[in-house]
């Protein structure tokens, strides 16, 4: 279990202190995969930089299975940054070794025998899917790749937690959703704990478990994915969840909305599913779709609910779903 | 004119001047190599401490001391050569007994050498990613396992290019050591062009260093490239060959 207590970190500027993070405490529990959130700017990096203390904090306590890092000496925390793991949005892969030789690296440094760490780097070359890439040099990788060696990286170590900061955030969208059923697969396999930094409210749906969304520096709200999702009670919570701006008072313009299958799962399970996460029903008040191989094709009027917040929830979540756009009509008459 | 085709064929006629250009270049060539070697090694050590003990390095330490270091290395550097070597020469006294040769010339070629050298290491340390280092000190690196690990080896390529420049750097310096004692080369140049107006055995005496300048730039060039996985002509030819075959490969990132 990963606990920041009152966590606050101060950088002496030119222009005067900067306050990256004011009194941020947070409970991150085992097997969790814990999304941090924000604007850039936020402190995001800085505070799950303070996790393994390449950053320490100006005050605050940061415990990971109840043990303060702060109050370590420097062998024991390099002994408790060995059984945590980071990956970067840039990779910092050694560019002079080999794929194998890179994920051989904690292992060098922890001492084990170079037979061992080898067959294990082939292990692990294996569970991210570039079992042929051993004796390739990262400048030979595509970015994609390069991230598979750094989470293969990553793992070499066995640790008991995986801090990403903006992991997938130099990918295409296709590689990083490959990236992200990566990580989500190795947290279930092997329980590992995730902490996932980035701005992408989609990273967080993809893989995440529960939410923190931070803004300048302090934590805003906190809770599983689906309570923050599908209600933020913060300002900043809903900036961050309605990016395009559906403010409550400004939905109800349209009571219906009409949306467009382009492929993705039927509509059954996307009304009933909007009935589920969010609590809205909507009424379907006309349908034209077919299903071509379990694909959803066509269009849709969905009528929606008199009160507004309702209303701007199933907007929301509908915008969220991947295959489906949507407009308003305003001139429905029924 | 005359004279320097004069001189120019008795040197050829003469084996006497044969053996003093061989014996010059093993001169030049061993007190440049035990000179650089034991510069390049202080230098190392010099650009690493200048590297990770500043402000926001893998191991910051106190900031007067780098101070002093800082100022040292700039004050041996600003020096002129000459001078430094007359200064040093004491020291060649007393450790080798002796203010003439070649022997007593690699003490002052050191010490004028390193700090320089500092320099050049610490320009190529800079070159490194601060996320890379920043990467291992996340896996739990101590600090000696990112100097031996992580610093020296990823910068390689560019060590091997400051290590060059210091050799021919340290080669030259030995040439105008021979104006003050020194052996090898430029003893020979300065002695018979500069004293006896013998130029065509001074114009050999450099055409001989020129070649090993070019000779040891080639080779460093050389190696540099070969080593460095990042682009290096190997790697870039094999990395060519991957794109193709990861084009080939539908759905491969
Ligand atoms: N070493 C530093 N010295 C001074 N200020 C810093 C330092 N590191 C971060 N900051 C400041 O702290 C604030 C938070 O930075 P941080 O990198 O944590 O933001 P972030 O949420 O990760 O943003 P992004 O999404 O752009 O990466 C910023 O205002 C930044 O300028
Ligand atoms: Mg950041």
């Amino acid at each position: 279990m990963i606990e920041l207590k009152h966590i606050s970190k101060v950088f002496p500027t030119a222009e005067g202190e900067l306050h990256a993070l004011t009194d941020v405490t947070l409970t991150i529990g085992d097997g969790d995969v814990y999304g941090i959130v924000g604007m850039s700017g936020a402190g995001k990096s800085t505070l799950v930089r303070c996790i393994n203390l390449l950053e320490r904090p100006t005050s605050g306590q940061v415990l990971i299975d109840g043990a303060d890092l702060c109050a370590m000496g420097q062998k024991e925390l390099i002994a408790q940054r060995r059984s945590i793991s980071m990956i970067f949005q840039q990779f910092n892969l050694l560019m002079q070794r080999t794929c194998l030789r890179n994920i051989c690296f904690p292992m060098e440094i922890a001492k084990v025998k170079k037979a061992d760490a080898e067959k294990r780097a082939r292990e692990l070359l294996d569970v991210v899917g570039l079992p042929d890439k051993a004796d390739a040099y990262p400048a030979q990788l595509s970015g994609g790749q390069k991230q598979r060696v750094a989470i293969a990286r990553a793992l070499a170590s066995d640790p008991k937690i995986l801090l990403c900061d903006e992991a997938t955030s130099a990918l295409d969208p296709k590689t990083t959703r490959d990236i992200l059923r990566l990580i989500k697969d190795i947290n279930k396999r092997l329980g590992i704990t995730v902490v996932v930094i980035t701005h992408e409210m989609a990273v967080v749906e993809e893989i995440c478990t529960h939410v923190a969304i931070l803004d300048h520096g302090r934590v805003m709200e906190t809770g599983t994915v689906e309570e923050v999702f599908s209600n933020p009670q913060t300002e900043a919570g809903r900036r961050l969840v309605y990016p395009d701006g559906v403010h409550i008072a400004q939905l109800p313009a349209a009571k219906v909305i009409r949306i467009a299958f382009n492929g993705g799962s039927s509509y059954e399970p996307l009304i009933a599913s909007l009935a589920i996460d969010c609590g809205v029903k909507v009424n379907i008040l006309g349908a034209d779709t077919r299903n071509v191989n379990g694909q959803a094709f066509g269009t849709m009027l969905l009528g929606l609910p008199e009160d507004p917040p309702e209303a701007a929830k199933a907007v929301a979540y509908l915008k969220n779903q991947p295959n489906i756009t949507m407009e308003e009509v305003r001139d429905y008459h029924g | 004119m005359d004279k320097f085709f004069a001189d120019f064929s008795e040197m050829l006629a003469n084996p006497k001047y044969f053996n003093e250009f061989a014996f010059g270049i093993w001169e030049t060539l061993y007190s440049t190599v035990i000179a650089t070697a034991v510069a390049y090694l202080l230098g190392l050590v010099l650009g690493v401490l200048l590297i990770m003990g500043e402000r926001g390095g893998i191991r910051p330490l106190p900031g007067p001391l780098m101070k002093v270091l800082n100022f040292v290395i700039n004050i041996v550097r600003s020096v002129p050569f000459l001078i430094l070597m007359l200064c040093v020469l004491p020291l060649s006294m007393v450790l080798l007994g002796t203010k003439i040769g070649t022997p007593a010339s690699i003490p002052p070629l050191i010490i004028a050498a390193a700090p320089f050298i500092a320099r050049l290491v610490e320009t190529s340390l800079r070159e490194l990613d601060k996320g890379v280092l920043e990467a291992a000190q996340a896996m739990g690196c101590t600090t000696w396992q990112i100097v031996s690990k992580v610093m020296v080896p990823e910068c390689l390529p560019s060590l091997i290019s400051s290590f060059t420049t210091a050799f021919i750097t340290i080669l030259g310096y030995g040439a105008m050591a021979g104006a003050i004692g020194g052996g090898g080369l430029g003893k020979i140049a300065i002695n018979y062009g500069y004293n006896r107006y013998n130029y065509a055995v001074m114009l050999v005496a450099v055409v001989l260093i020129v070649i090993l300048v070019q000779i040891f730039q080639s080779i460093g060039s050389r190696l540099a490239a070969r080593l460095d996985k990042r682009l290096a002509s190997g790697g870039r030819r094999a990395f060519k060959k991957q794109i193709q075959r990861d084009k080939q490969i539908p759905g491969a990132m």
